[in-house]
């Protein structure tokens, strides 16, 4: 009879230890690159940080003057993002909504959930490669060629795919109980989406959207074909049919200049994006926890 | 508004011709004839799976948001035929009301959840008004009054149910029907929905499924007895079929049909 008591020389229970330490080895490693990513960028842009940074243009590189600032880069990655939002966000809804509501089920909707997948999987380098084909280099809008409203365009369809996903999940999240509800007392079917459906469903899809935009923000490669880079401010409407800076385009040039000082403000502008890109992505977490609790009501 | 040349007696509101419901190419109930007198309460009793459920949903065109679900034959309402392809389904579920199995609110306060119905079918009247006097026909004015602006949520079962009823006697509809309306409820609160029942039929036609047989003898004026059995062309499933449908005294006190007898008894269901 063998004992009941643990026996470590038990060669079961030596595998056992020897796969749970390996594992939790592993996860360790794979944790390592964020918590080094992320002090490092704090600590080699943090330092950076000033008044000066978030008011003045980026200087051109060349002199061992001071750098600049990265105000008009930080604009336009606002305004280029919210272009992009604009374009996604209803389009990428009105679709979630029709494949969620709508369809039932036959081929065209699944041909639609197909294409939504590969359009996720799409490198982001050939939405810019694309947008600059169909916009740029035809001087499609008003002759204008690179333009933030390109580079707009281009983020817009990195976004959709997530939108979509979202609207379409988030409202398959809600009881079919509740359009039956509203349904029964002779609502037609836009009015049970509009009042019923998609309120309930409001708050994973405002997950979803926000999501999206945090991935639009930090995208480098589209923007190089589409909105390229200005070093001057954003004065006023006209300024969207010209190159537009964004931090992630200034990442890119600056911190393969020679010189120190733009150097230093790549990493200011890499501390900005990615301070921004975290509380985006806490702020979703939130939301969503938000969305958890409500539902248990 | 569209009339068909058939003739139905004054006080029969809703009447099955020759009825026939699949689901894809499944039948789950076949050949109903079935009329429902004005003012009445009638029940619809009967085994699972023998398309009680099915048959009441077909009433105000629930059916059309479940995938594949088909139906031959025609079901008359205040002279047309509902499934004559110019009826607009949202009218039919206007003057036809449903109360579902589950309580099921909206995510809205108890005001909204009257006012809802009522604003989007272009009531212009006194809200308040509408609202008080369906909470006080579905009996729940007494206990929410000092509450309408608190979520429906906040309501137990039997009164969130209450809600629902009130909810949809808010529209006005002519018929209303009850989808086993007590089956997530407690003793209690069963009770005062049969109460409620039995002020709303002064008004109002209501049908109802349920799968309690007491509650089927308390309340209804009619009963309507379905089955299902096995049919020869069949593929070996069974096929719910009406098998009596009489005044519920004679139903249970001297049902004509054998198995009518066997149900009531509890042999079998």
């Amino acid at each position: 009879m063998n004992s009941l008591y643990y026996q470590k020389r038990l060669s079961r229970n030596i595998g056992d230890k020897f796969f749970t330490s390996l594992s939790v080895i592993c996860a360790l490693i794979a944790i390592l690159p964020l918590i080094f990513l992320v002090t490092y960028i704090l600590y080699k842009g943090g330092s950076q940080i000033t008044p000066e940074l978030f008011s003045l243009e980026p200087n051109p590189p060349g002199d061992d003057l001071d750098a600049g600032g990265i105000n008009p880069a930080l604009i336009g990655t606002l305004i280029i993002t919210s272009i992009a939002s604009i374009i996604a966000i209803p389009v990428g809804v009105g679709g979630g909504i029709y494949l969620a509501e709508y369809s039932k089920g036959g081929a065209f909707s699944r041909f639609i959930r197909f294409g939504v997948n590969v359009l996720a999987g799409v490198p982001s380098i050939i939405a810019g490669v694309f947008i600059y084909a169909l916009i740029v280099s035809t001087r499609i809008l008003f002759g204008s060629m690179y333009s933030g409203l390109a580079g707009g365009m281009a983020l817009s369809i990195l976004m959709l795919p997530t939108v979509i996903k979202t609207t379409d999940e988030g409202l398959k999240l809600v009881p079919n109980e509740l359009r039956y509800a509203s349904l029964g007392v002779g609502a037609s079917m836009y009015t049970t989406i509009l009042k019923v459906t998609l309120p309930s469903a409001f708050r994973s899809i405002a997950t979803g959207v926000v999501l999206g935009i945090a991935r639009a923000a930090g995208e480098t490669a589209p923007l190089i074909f589409t909105a390229l880079f200005s070093y001057y401010y954003i004065t006023g409407f006209g300024d969207l049919f010209y190159e537009m800076g964004s931090l992630a385009v200034l990442i890119y040039n600056f911190a393969l200049e020679p010189y120190d000082a733009q150097n230093k403000l790549a990493w200011a502008a890499s501390f900005i994006l990615v301070l921004s890109i975290l509380s985006v992505n806490i702020f979703s977490r939130i939301l969503a926890a938000f969305t958890e609790k409500t539902k248990r009501v | 508004m569209i009339k068909t040349n058939k003739k139905t007696p004054k006080n029969i509101i809703l009447s099955l011709e020759n009825v026939s419901i699949s689901y894809g190419t499944f039948e789950a109930v076949r050949n109903v004839f079935c009329n429902f007198k004005k003012g009445n309460i009638t029940s619809l009793i009967g085994p699972s799976g023998c398309g009680k459920s099915t048959v009441l949903r077909s009433l105000n065109r629930m059916n059309d948001l479940i995938p594949n679900c088909s139906l031959k034959g025609t079901i008359l309402f205040d002279g047309t035929n509902i499934y004559d392809k110019r009826v607009d389904p949202v009218e039919v579920r206007r003057r036809i009301g449903m109360v579902f199995q589950q309580p099921n609110p909206f995510p809205k306060s108890i005001y909204e959840n009257i006012a809802f119905g009522a604003r989007i079918n272009g009531f212009t009247g006194d809200m308040d008004e509408l609202v008080e006097s369906s909470l006080r026909k579905a009996a729940l004015w007494d206990e929410c009054k000092d509450k309408l602006k608190d979520s429906g949520y906040s309501l137990s079962g039997g009164q969130q149910q209450r809600l629902c009823i009130a909810r949809t006697i808010a529209i006005e509809p002519e018929i209303i029907l009850m989808d086993e309306p007590c089956s997530a409820l407690d003793p209690i609160s069963t009770l005062k929905i049969e109460e409620t029942m039995h002020e709303l039929k002064k008004n109002y036609t209501i049908i109802i499924v349920t799968h309690n047989m007491q509650q089927a003898l308390r309340v209804s004026d009619m009963t309507a007895f379905f089955n299902a059995i096995e049919y020869e062309d069949g593929d070996g499933g069974k096929v719910g079929y009406l098998a009596e449908f009489n005044s519920t005294k004679k139903i249970f006190n001297s049902p004509k049909e054998k198995t009518t007898q066997e149900y009531i008894s509890g042999k079998f269901g």
